[in-house]
C-alpha cells in the first residue's frame, strides 16, 4: 500500500481524495465525450446545445485539478469520520438489500421484492428477529402500495400478491356496490 | 388590489374545508418526518410530487408548505430531545437544547422553541406578503442577460459561501448541472448526454436524485457508522408552560431571531445555517446568564436560533416566488413541482396566479398556528415516534424510495441510477461534500441555460451583454466578490499576521 511519495511528502497523500479528483477528472472526460457527441444544425452554432456543456466540463476540470492538489496536501475528509471505522457487514446487508430488491421487483413484484429487502436491511441494522421484521415489511409494503402508490396515482409493477389483493379489494367493492 | 386585498382573497382560498385538510396533513406529515432522523422535507416533497398529476396546483402547494414549515418545527424536537439534529438548520438548537434537556429542562425548550418558531414563522410569512410584491417591482425590469447573473449569484452563495468548502461546494453543483443537461435540448430537440440509451432522453427525473441522494445515501451512510454510538433519547422533562422568567428571557431573542433569519433567507443566497449562527453569537454575547451557556443549556440560546431558522425558511419563499430563484433543496424541489404545473415561477406569478399565491401565503398563517398546537399539546406523540428502532426506520425509507422511484416509469434503470446516486450520496457524506447544490444544480442549472442562449441570441452572440447591463455587471461582481473575497480575506490576513520582517524585500 504505501508508496514513497507517502515517506517523501511531510502531509500524507490521501488515497480516497485523490481517487475521488481522479473520478471527478474522468466524469469531466465523460461530459466532454458526450458533448462532442451532440448534433449540432448550423442554425444554432453560435449559442447552442453545446456551450453549457463547455462551460460545466471546464468548471470540472479545474475544480478536479483542486480537489486532487488537496488530495495531494493530505486531504480534506473530517477527522470525525475518518476515525469512524466503516461497519462493512451492516453495509454489505443493506447493498444485498437493494440488489435484491432491483432483481426481484419485476419477476416477483413490488410487496415480495420490499419484504425481502426490508429483512435484509434491518439484519444489517442488527436486528435479529427476521420473522417479525418479515411481518412488518410485508404490513408496510402493502400501506406503501395502497395508500400511497394508489392514492398518488403511481403504477408501481404488481405481481402475485398485488394482482390477488386488488382483486379481492375489487370484489369487496363490486359487492358492496351492488 | 394592494397585499392586503390578497392576502384577505388568499385566506378565502385556504379557509375552504378541503385546502385546511391539506394544511392539516401537511403540518402533520412535517412534523413526523422533522422528528424521525434520516428523513427531510427535501425528500419528502419529492416522494409526494406525482401527486401534483391529481390535484389542484393549490392543494399541492398547500400540503407542500405545511411539510416544508412543519420539518422545521418537528425538527427542532429531534434536536433537543435527541442531539442529532432532524435538519441541518437546527444543529445550533441542539447546543443548548439537549443540554437543556438533559438538566430537566426540556419542557421549556421545546415550549420556547415552538412558540419562538410561532413567532418568527409569522413574522416571516408576514414579510413574504409584503417584500414579495416590492421584489417583483424590480424583477420587472430584469432581462435574460441579469437573470442569468442572479442565477449566477445564487449557485456561488448556494456552494460556495456557505459550507466549508468552496471547491466541493462547486464540484456538487457542477454534478447537478450535468445531471440536469441529461436528456432532450429543449431549444434544439437534440439528445444530450444520454450515452445512446433511450431511457435517459426523458432526463433524470428529480425524484430520483433526491431520492438517491437523501434516502439511500443517508441509509448507506447511516449503516456504515454503526460502530459510532447512537444518542439516547433525554427523557422529556419539565412543565411546558414557560415561567414568567422563561417568557421574559425568551421574547426578545424570538425577535431578534427573526429580525435576522427573514433578511437572510430572503437574499438570494438563502441557507438557514448563517442566521441560527449569527443569532447563536449575538444572544450568548447579550445574555445575562453566560454561565448557562454550554453548561446547563440557556433558553436564549435555543429561542433565537428557532425563530432564526423558521424565519429564514420563510424568507427563502421570496425569491422562490418572485424570480423563480430556489436557495434550498427543499425550494429547488417545490420549484419543480411548479414546472410539473406548467407554471413558470417568476415576477408574473403573483398576479397571473393569485389565488395560488396568496391561498399559499396565507395557508402559511394557518399552518404555523396548527404547527405550535400539533407540536405543544401533542408533544407527547412526537417523541414516540422517536423511539421507532433504526432498523425498521431505514429499511421503511428503503421501502417508500422504492415505491417513490419504481412508481416513475416501472424502470429498473430508474433503481440503478437511484443505488449509484445513492452510492454517491455516502460517499458525499464521508467526504463532506453538501448535497444540496446538487439539486439546486439540476433544477436550475437549465433555467440559467435558458437565459444565457437568450440573452446570448439576444446579443446576437456578443459575450460583453452580461458586463455591459450595469444591473447584471453588479450581480456577477457580487459573485465573484462571494467567490473570491474569502479567499483574498484570508491571504490578507496571514500576511499581516505574519508581519512585514517576515517578507523583506516586499514594497
Amino acid at each position: 500500500m504505501s508508496t514513497s511519495d507517502q515517506q517523501a511528502s511531510p502531509p500524507r497523500l490521501a488515497i480516497p481524495e485523490l481517487l475521488i479528483g481522479v473520478g471527478l477528472l474522468a466524469c469531466a472526460g465523460a461530459v466532454a465525450w458526450q458533448t462532442l457527441a451532440i448534433p449540432v444544425s448550423p442554425l444554432y452554432s453560435k449559442v447552442g446545445p453545446k456551450i453549457f456543456p463547455y462551460i460545466t466540463m471546464a468548471g470540472m476540470v479545474i475544480l478536479s485539478l483542486l480537489l486532487i492538489l488537496a488530495a495531494v496536501r493530505g486531504g480534506w475528509q473530517p477527522e470525525e469520520e475518518k476515525e469512524t471505522p466503516t461497519d462493512r457487514k451492516a453495509m454489505g446487508f443493506v447493498v444485498a438489500g437493494l440488489v435484491a430488491n432491483l432483481l426481484l421487483i419485476q419477476p416477483l413484484g413490488f410487496t415480495v421484492a420490499s419484504v425481502i429487502m426490508f429483512v435484509l436491511v434491518c439484519f444489517g441494522f442488527g436486528s435479529r428477529h427476521p420473522l417479525r421484521d418479515a411481518l412488518l415489511g410485508l404490513v408496510l409494503a402493502l400501506a406503501a402500495y395502497f395508500g400511497f402508490a394508489r392514492a398518488l396515482g403511481v403504477n408501481i409493477g404488481a405481481g402475485l400478491i398485488e394482482n390477488q389483493l386488488n382483486a379481492l379489494v375489487n370484489a369487496v367493492f363490486g359487492i358492496g356496490r351492488g | 388590489m394592494d397585499t392586503l386585498g390578497y392576502l384577505a382573497h388568499g385566506f378565502a382560498v385556504a379557509f375552504t374545508p378541503t385546502n385546511l385538510l391539506w394544511c392539516l396533513l401537511g403540518t402533520t406529515l412535517g412534523t413526523a418526518i422533522g422528528v424521525l432522523p434520516g428523513l427531510g422535507p427535501a425528500l419528502t416533497i419529492a416522494l409526494l410530487l406525482p401527486i401534483t398529476y391529481q390535484v389542484a396546483p393549490e392543494a399541492s402547494f398547500i400540503l407542500f408548505a405545511g411539510i416544508y414549515y412543519g420539518a422545521m418545527y418537528g425538527g427542532s424536537t429531534t434536536s433537543i430531545l435527541l442531539n442529532t439534529p432532524g435538519e441541518s438548520a437546527t444543529i445550533v438548537t441542539a447546543l443548548e437544547g439537549n443540554r437543556m434537556a438533559r438538566s430537566g429542562r426540556g419542557g421549556a425548550a421545546l415550549a420556547t422553541s415552538a412558540i419562538g418558531s410561532f413567532v418568527a414563522g409569522t413574522l416571516g410569512t408576514l414579510g413574504v406578503a409584503f417584500l414579495a410584491p416590492i421584489v417583483v417591482k424590480f424583477a420587472l425590469a430584469f432581462g435574460p442577460a441579469e437573470y442569468f447573473s442572479l442565477m449566477v449569484l445564487a449557485f456561488i452563495t448556494v456552494s460556495a459561501v456557505l459550507g466549508s468548502s468552496s471547491v466541493r461546494g462547486l464540484t456538487s453543483l457542477f454534478a447537478g448541472f450535468v445531471i440536469g443537461m441529461i436528456g432532450v435540448d429543449l431549444q434544439t430537440g437534440q439528445p444530450r448526454f444520454t450515452f445512446g440509451m433511450g431511457e435517459l432522453l426523458d432526463g433524470v427525473d428529480v425524484i430520483v436524485v433526491a431520492v438517491g441522494l437523501f434516502a439511500v445515501g443517508e441509509t448507506l451512510y447511516m449503516a456504515s457508522r454503526r460502530y459510532a454510538g447512537r444518542d439516547e433519547i433525554v427523557p422529556l422533562k419539565g412543565s411546558l408552560y414557560m415561567t414568567a422568567a422563561e417568557w421574559a428571557r425568551s421574547w426578545k431573542p424570538w425577535l431578534r431571531g427573526a429580525a435576522i433569519g427573514f433578511p437572510i433567507g430572503a437574499m438570494p443566497a438563502g441557507g438557514a445555517e448563517i442566521p441560527t449562527f449569527l443569532s447563536y453569537a449575538i444572544e450568548k454575547k447579550l445574555s445575562k446568564h453566560k454561565e448557562e451557556f454550554g453548561t446547563v443549556g440557556a433558553i436564549e440560546g435555543v429561542a433565537g436560533p428557532e425563530a432564526a431558522n423558521n424565519a429564514s425558511a420563510a424568507g427563502v419563499l421570496v425569491p422562490m416566488l418572485t424570480l423563480g430563484l430556489p436557495t434550498s433543496a427543499t425550494a429547488a424541489i417545490m420549484l419543480s413541482a411548479f414546472q410539473s404545473y406548467g407554471i413558470n415561477p417568476g415576477p408574473l406569478l403573483l398576479t397571473t396566479q393569485a389565488n395560488l399565491v396568496w391561498g399559499l401565503i396565507a395557508s402559511l398563517f394557518i399552518a404555523n398556528v396548527i404547527l405550535v398546537i400539533l407540536n405543544l399539546p401533542l408533544i407527547g406523540l412526537w417523541v414516540r415516534l422517536l423511539k421507532i428502532p433504526a432498523p425498521q426506520l431505514y429499511a421503511g425509507i428503503l421501502v417508500f424510495a422504492t415505491v417513490g422511484t419504481y412508481g416513475i416509469s416501472q424502470s429498473p434503470i430508474d433503481l440503478v441510477i437511484l443505488y449509484l446516486l445513492g452510492a454517491a450520496g455516502f460517499l458525499m457524506r464521508r467526504f463532506d461534500f453538501p448535497t444540496a447544490p446538487v439539486i439546486i444544480g439540476m433544477i436550475l442549472g437549465p433555467l440559467a441555460e435558458t437565459q444565457f442562449r437568450r440573452a446570448m441570441t439576444i446579443a446576437n452572440g456578443d459575450w460583453t451583454v452580461f458586463y455591459r447591463h450595469p444591473l447584471s455587471l453588479t450581480l456577477l461582481t457580487l459573485a465573484f466578490i462571494g467567490l473570491a473575497g474569502p479567499h483574498i480575506w484570508a491571504y490578507v490576513e496571514r500576511r499581516r499576521l505574519r508581519g512585514p520582517e517576515h517578507v523583506p524585500g516586499d514594497a
